[in-house]
């Protein structure tokens, strides 16, 4: 099915806790594809169609609350990090996605803010959001396949005997690694988070 | 004991003799300030703690919660889940195509694409894709496509009866 390559990228965010970018033509490709496929009526094999599409739109709406869920975990980090995004980077949300965010970021501004000036002394008013929500942990382990080549990768030491010390990450090769070392290679697709 | 050395700046207070000023106690101050702000940080961290709970019933119990729920929030809180309700609608309905896609169904992998369910409440008229109505009698079953009874089996209006 074409859609195949397509689902197994999506796959990849569940795996770390930072929002990893898919480009919107995936997603739009495959929901055109459903919708297309819905349109078909009195076709004999329409049972097995509509049990593909029951596939795709859970691995679809799966993929989309999954970003959903991170967004609402790390929301004042995200949007911090939105803020400070250099002109020509891409962003890390869709404009919608972006728009939920600063949606959810001001009604919990609000509702602690309200909170507050109700029950307590006018000193402590402060909401600070970001010391409130915890940040994605960017130091925890994860899976991943190497789609790129990729030379000379700095590893940090674990521990104080240790120095740090290169590798080289083979294509198709599987590792075991902190998030933070190879986080460019998962935005620019040189790997893949398993 | 939480408010110990509060208790002890203002007892210092009183039992000196009309008047008299006790030395300014920068420590005391200090610590009790630190208390107090511990305390609101627990606070808030509790606070912040029931709201995630609540955005989880938006996923669990659809958007209208059962009544005794809605008695164990607060009115503030209410009005935070309306308007995270109200984001969550405007952000599905942009979601590809005119419809958009409701993202608190297909919550389980498909396994089969069609289900025997039990009704377990009278839930009147209900109708199916290809225009045919079925009647959601107490204690009717009925074999339905899976994702026309998602919400509704989440509702505890049908049930689901694995054979």
């Amino acid at each position: 099915m074409a859609a195949g390559p397509a689902l197994r990228e999506l796959d990849s965010d569940g795996s770390s806790e930072e929002l990893v970018l898919t480009p919107a033509q995936l997603l739009g490709g495959l929901e055109q594809e459903s919708n297309l496929k819905r349109a078909k009526h009195g076709d004999l094999k329409v049972s097995i169609h509509r049990m593909e599409i029951e596939r795709i739109r859970y691995v679809l709406s799966s993929y989309l609350r999954c970003r959903l869920a991170k967004i609402e975990k790390f929301f004042p980090h995200i949007l911090e990090k939105e803020k400070s995004r250099a002109e020509g980077e891409p962003s890390i949300l869709s404009p919608e996605e972006f728009a939920f965010a600063k949606e959810y970021m001001a009604n919990t501004e609000t509702y602690l803010k309200n909170m507050a000036l109700k029950h307590m002394p006018p000193n402590l008013q402060k909401v600070d959001l970001l010391r409130l929500v915890p940040k994605p942990n960017l130091d925890a382990f994860v899976f991943l396949r190497v789609q790129e080549r990729q030379e000379n990768i700095l590893v940090e030491p674990e521990t104080d005997e240790q120095r740090e010390y290169v590798i080289d990450l083979e294509e198709g090769s599987q590792h075991l690694i902190r998030y933070k070392t190879i986080a460019p290679l998962v935005a620019s697709g040189a790997v893949q988070l398993i | 004991m939480f408010g110990e050395r509060a208790v002890e700046l203002v007892r210092g207070l009183h039992r000196a003799a009309d008047g008299h000023l006790p030395p300014f106690s920068e420590d005391g101050i200090r610590q009790v300030l630190e208390e107090m702000k511990a305390l609101y940080e627990q606070n808030q961290a509790d606070v912040y703690d029931r709201l995630l709970r609540i955005r989880a019933l938006r996923w669990e119990y659809g958007s209208v919660l059962p009544n005794d729920l809605r008695f164990h929030m607060s009115a503030e809180e209410m009005e935070w889940f309306n308007q995270y309700k109200k984001s969550l609608a405007t952000y599905m309905r942009s979601l590809g195509g005119e419809e958009g896609l409701d993202l608190t169904q297909d919550m389980k992998p498909p396994k089969s694409l069609y289900i025997e369910v039990r009704c377990l409440k009278d839930h009147g008229e209900f109708e199916i894709e290809d225009g045919t109505t079925v009647l959601l009698k107490k204690n009717s079953q009925h074999f339905l496509p899976r994702w026309k009874c998602e919400q509704l089996i989440r509702q505890g209006v049908l049930e689901h009866v694995l054979s």
